[in-house]
């Protein structure tokens, strides 16, 4: 269990005063200058020995993200870019960020920019995020004021401005390439790889595009050492990391913990346990809904960091782990899903514009039992025909929860088709 | 150059190439439909998707650049069922109306389909459709058809420089369409129709008209504008069903405009079938011999200083070679419009540059010109170049919009004197740009001082270092808007030694020094002006030449014949015939050739290469084709001083210009539609 000292996020509920007096005294802001004056590649080295995995769902290693941007500024500046489109059903992490630490990301935007030898940092608020806009943007205020950021931010002789740019609801906006079409004033679509933004970014100019959480933690990281970071978790999945827990438990919550917490442990310590008991737990959906979920037999062992979820055929994603116990309608549930990922389909390349349709269709009827025992065969080959295939990686999440339905569950659908076709044949005769 | 392997075998290509490409080079094709080598790479349709060795995901071949060590897969099993994947998904919300389908039988959908498909469908939801929307009058959409590859949309952002097209909505909800309820404003928006790979996007004339495994496909040119567009003319007996670019990179790329694709509805409507005589004051239907002999009469007894010959914009090679040779008179002209180009050195009236020539240009000055009404084509190359940046372009002459950026200048002689003098700021610019270039257009060279402007435009060529590196480069271009002129020019139909020019044949027509006037294919004068004078017209359309004559003797459309012409470029092309002139109608060099015979004046030719060789004898640039010679750098241009009048472009109305467009109901629909909104806007009109 994390130690107490050994927290970054202090003020995650908000119990304190979220200003920059209150963030101060909670050690934001603390040496920032003398951070910065170890250099850039003093930074960027730190961040990739701690080992910090990108918090957005993916997992690639911050600092080499960062290290791939232009080691000198060239004709045209850099960008950093820092989504807060947090849209996954189930995640929660950045908000409470945004809410009640919004210090801890603006020092972390200073800092990464200043890493990266950008002057301007842009900050991709959710749309419905329309408070968390506004506590942000008076952070922003307060900083300026405070000769924080703006010219000679800190007194190190850095100019940076950060922005705040709201979006307009769109989930596949969280997606960096139409994260940065919908910053340009575009349409939200996914651009292509290559080139990549560190090459071909926001207008054109080398960009970097990271989570808030990956942000907020990159001050305490150069604060207090990449040792101390990389000593908690497991290696290749070191640091802390904010849980959101949802669904059937009697306490849910976003917890900041360690890596590689035991699922069960975090259940039961911080959500006060399954509702009914561990053993009324039926699945997990461990990181968003993107993510396949696990049964209980995976969730009594399965460690919650990258790896070992990954070898349990899911993913750590954005760590928002979605519980469901036996009263849960899981094909329903995922129906739901499906119906999400093809309501947000951009629209652009044709497996997820054509296929996120069709697999929600079919799971709607497969919800109710209206269909026939090889369409489940079909389904799944369906979405096996959309990972893999698209621009971007939402072709890839609206597959997967089908997959790992039919995985885990598929005697359930079965028994569903077979009970319906039976109620079909009463009512026929 | 880096090395990759496709398939086993190892090439070696050149850098920034894509996978794509380097398929192409060893023959390998990959089924596509997004990607279009002239357009933006947009990787949606994830057709092309390939394996590639080390690579998580499969990859688009059309957006990856090649990469040295690079081990691509074009034909596993893998890909193989991809691609099925791909059009499995493309087909779930494609109607399959084939049957009913305009593009059926050259529908990219249905080939690749056959080539790379699975041989049935698994879907068994209900099929997305989408309403009906209105392009205007020369684009059907039916986009319940449409694959979204956005291949439209990139050619009206890109090349029409009319971003009017877009994608609205998300997911299977995403349609293609105008945002706004409007039609396409643009003079290039047929291409479109040839972009879209499946039916979504068809003509609207040509719609339900023909397949095109019926039509004959004759390669010809195009004469509605002097560019000279590359065409491929599909007919079905004696009817031209559709007009269709053919690719020529140094002309039209692979595009033309709506006039050049739709205006061919006006080949069958108004035409002259048969000879007419005047009798009573009356047009009468006539059989060639009464209407030869009417000609002789009304030619009998006068001197050649009293019969006069005008010939119009769509008038080719060889028959004002044949008829300058027949009549001998001084008195004759091709310039109906009177634009002040003297003949005598080649470079004072081609567009010297050529239009490829556009793309290595540095800095632009358009003189009196709109070329986007004027040569839209030609437009779309400056637009081209203006889009790969580091071109200043600016423009005396009208303030419209061209679809691209440039500085207007003023519409001001004043503007153009001070460039030539050089006290104005874009003259240094002109002189620092690496391959400066200026386009003069008829708007400056058909006014009184059309002279003074064309010699303005020559000082400002030579002192801004347009005539450079030895001939290497000449940035002094005259941009015409009739085919037939650069064709006259370069044969001499221009008025003799104290020959009368067009405005004097009409004045001497007028007050009766003009006894006869010829006038072949010539339209665009005044003919309420010329009087009591025996006036003959030759052509083919029943415009406003023929309702004056006094004998009319049918010809040949541009369709009809296998003719000569010179674009502004001074590229000499020929047209193929595709279908056979109506009724009683012949190709006009052997009209008179046979008129010559009733004169008693035999021409010396008997066939059509005869009459070549004597067009290569007039003017050796006949007898090469298809290309482009620098032409060499002289005085040229008249005396005068500048008039203050604004300068203004020839075309108001870009959808009729001449005898065929006027005839044609689809350029009528286009006028209704894009003239009067115009007229909306701005209030001026009436």
């Amino acid at each position: 269990m994390l130690k107490d000292k050994d927290r970054i996020f202090t003020n995650i509920y908000g119990f304190e005063d979220i200003g920059l007096t209150g963030a101060r005294s909670r050690g934001t802001w603390d040496g920032t200058r003398e951070i910065m004056a170890k250099g850039r590649d003093w930074m960027v080295n730190e961040v990739k020995v701690s080992g910090l995995r990108g918090r957005g769902g993916a997992g690639f290693s911050t600092g080499m993200k960062w290290s791939f941007m232009p080691k000198e500024i060239g004709e045209r500046p850099h960008y950093l870019v820092i989504n807060a489109d947090e849209s996954e059903p189930g995640t929660c992490k950045d908000r409470e960020i945004l809410r009640h630490e919004p210090h801890k990301l603006v020092e972390g935007a200073l800092l990464a920019a200043f890493a990266m030898g950008a002057h301007v940092a842009y900050i991709y608020v959710r749309g419905e995020f329309c408070r968390e806009a506004e506590v942000l943007q008076r952070a922003i205020d307060e900083a300026r004021e405070a000769g924080l950021i703006g010219n000679n931010a800190c007194g190190s002789g850095w100019d940076f401005e950060l922005h705040i740019h709201r979006g307009m609801g769109a989930y596949v906006c969280g997606e960096e390439g139409a994260l940065l079409q919908s910053l340009e004033g575009k349409k939200g679509q996914p651009r292509m790889k290559p080139p990549f933004p560190a090459n071909v970014g926001v207008y054109g100019c080398p960009t970097t595009v990271n989570n808030v959480e990956s942000i907020a933690v990159t001050p305490d990281i150069m604060r207090r050492g990449a040792a101390w970071f990389a000593a908690l978790g497991r290696p290749n999945n070191t640091g802390i990391k904010l849980f959101c827990i949802s669904g059937h438990v009697n306490n849910p919550c976003t917890v900041e913990e360690e890596m590689s917490i035991p699922l069960k442990e975090l259940i039961e310590r911080h959500c006060g346990g399954v509702r009914g008991g561990w053993n009324n737990l039926m699945a997990v959906i461990p990181g968003g809904s993107s993510t396949p979920n696990i049964t209980k037999e995976v969730c009594d062992t399965v460690l919650m960091d990258f790896d070992s979820l990954k070898e349990a055929k899911t993913g750590l994603g954005t760590a928002a782990v979605i519980v469901m116990d036996k009263s849960t309608d899981i094909c329903r549930v995922i129906a739901r899903l499906s119906k999400f990922y093809a309501h947000e389909s951009c629209g652009q390349c044709t497996p997820c514009r054509e296929g996120t349709g069709w697999m929600a269709r079919m799971m709607a009827r497969i919800a109710v039992g209206n269909a026939a025992i090889d369409e489940i065969d079909l389904l799944e080959k369906v979405s096996r025909q959309i990972e893999g295939h698209t621009i971007c990686a939402l072709g890839d999440a609206s597959a997967w929860p089908i997959q790992g339905l039919i995985r885990n569950f598929r005697p359930e659908i079965e028994k569903r088709i077979k009970e319906y076709q039976a109620a079909q044949a009463v009512q026929a005769a | 150059m880096p090395k990759l392997t496709i398939d086993g075998r190892e090439i070696e290509v050149a850098a920034g190439l894509t996978v794509m490409q380097a398929c192409d080079q060893i023959g390998i094709e990959l089924p596509r439909f997004c990607y279009h080598e002239r357009l933006s790479i947009s990787g949606n349709c994830r057709m092309c998707l390939v394996e590639m060795e080390r690579a998580p995901r499969a990859i688009a071949a059309c957006a990856m650049p090649v990469g040295d060590g690079m081990v691509i897969h074009t034909n596993t099993e893998k890909v193989k069922n991809m691609r099925r994947a791909v059009l499995e998904f493309l087909l779930i919300n494609h109607p399959l109306d084939c049957p009913v389908c305009d593009q059926g039988g050259e529908c990219d959908l249905q080939d690749i389909t056959v080539n790379y498909g699975m041989d049935r469908g698994r879907f068994r939801e209900k099929k997305r459709a989408v309403r009906e929307k209105n392009y205007g009058p020369l684009i059907k959409p039916t986009m319940t058809r449409c694959i979204h590859c956005t291949r439209c949309i990139r050619f009206c952002r890109e090349v029409a420089g009319v971003p009017e097209l877009g994608g609205i909505g998300r997911g299977e909800r995403m349609e293609v369409g105008t945002y706004v309820e409007k039609v396409l404003s643009s003079e290039l928006s047929g291409n479109i129709i040839d972009l879209c790979p499946v039916g979504a996007l068809t003509s609207r004339p040509y719609s339900f008209a023909a397949r095109p495994w019926e039509l004959k496909k004759t390669e010809s040119v195009d004469v509605m504008d002097a560019v000279g567009s590359n065409i491929r003319v599909d007919s079905r007996g004696p009817a031209v069903m559709r007009v269709l670019p053919r690719i020529n990179e140094d002309i039209n790329e692979e595009w033309i405009s709506d006039k050049t694709r739709f205006a061919y509805d006006g080949l069958k409507r108004q035409r002259l079938d048969t000879p007419y005589v005047r009798k009573n004051g009356k047009l009468t239907p006539a059989t060639w011999d009464e209407a030869l002999a009417a000609v002789a009469k009304g030619l009998k007894g006068l001197k050649a200083g009293e019969i006069a010959a005008i010939a119009g914009d769509m008038a080719d090679g060889e028959s004002m070679t044949a008829l300058k040779d027949l009549l001998d008179s001084p008195n004759i002209d091709c310039r109906q419009d009177g634009a002040a180009l003297d003949g005598s050195r080649r470079v004072g009236y081609i567009f010297n540059t050529t239009i490829a020539g556009i793309e290595q240009a540095g800095a632009c000055l358009l003189i009196g010109t709109n070329p986007r009404l004027e040569a839209p084509i030609i437009n779309a190359r400056i637009r081209k170049r203006s889009r790969k940046g580091g071109f200043a372009i600016a423009s005396v002459g009208p303030d419209v919009d061209l679809t691209y950026k440039y500085k207007h200048l003023g519409n001001d002689t004043n503007v153009l004197n001070e460039i030539a003098s050089g006290s104005h700021l874009f003259a240094e610019a002109l002189k620092k740009a690496v391959r400066p270039m200026l386009i003069v257009g008829m708007g400056a060279l058909t006014r009184p001082d059309g002279g003074a402007v064309l010699s303005a435009a020559r000082k400002i060529a030579e002192d801004c270092g347009m005539i450079r590196d030895n001939g290497g480069w000449n940035g002094f271009n005259i941009l015409h808007t009739a085919a037939a002129r650069v064709g006259g020019l370069d044969l001499g139909f221009l008025p003799g030694k104290g020959g009368l020019d067009a405005a004097g044949i009409i004045d001497g027509a007028a007050n009766g020094v003009v006894k006869a006037v010829y006038l072949l294919g010539a339209d665009e004068i005044d003919m309420s002006r010329l009087g009591d004078a025996f006036v003959i017209y030759q052509g083919h359309h029943g415009d406003a030449g023929a309702s004056r004559a006094d004998v009319i003797l049918p010809g040949a459309a541009y369709t009809e014949k296998n003719a000569t012409y010179v674009n502004t470029e001074g590229r000499v092309q020929r047209t193929s015939l595709a279908v056979f002139p109506p009724g009683e109608a012949r190709e006009d060099w052997k009209i008179i050739r046979a008129l010559s015979e009733v004169l008693g004046k035999t021409l010396p030719f008997d066939t059509l290469s005869q009459v070549r060789e004597r067009m290569a004898e007039v003017n050796p640039v006949f007898a090469a084709l298809n290309e482009t010679k620098p032409a060499a750098w002289g005085a040229f241009g008249g005396d005068g001083k500048l008039d203050a009048a604004p300068f203004v472009s020839p075309i108001v109305n870009f959808y009729m210009t001449d005898p065929i467009s006027r005839a044609s109901a689809t350029m009528a629909a286009c006028t209704d539609v894009f003239a009067a909104s115009k007229r909306g806007k701005t209030g001026t009109d009436g």
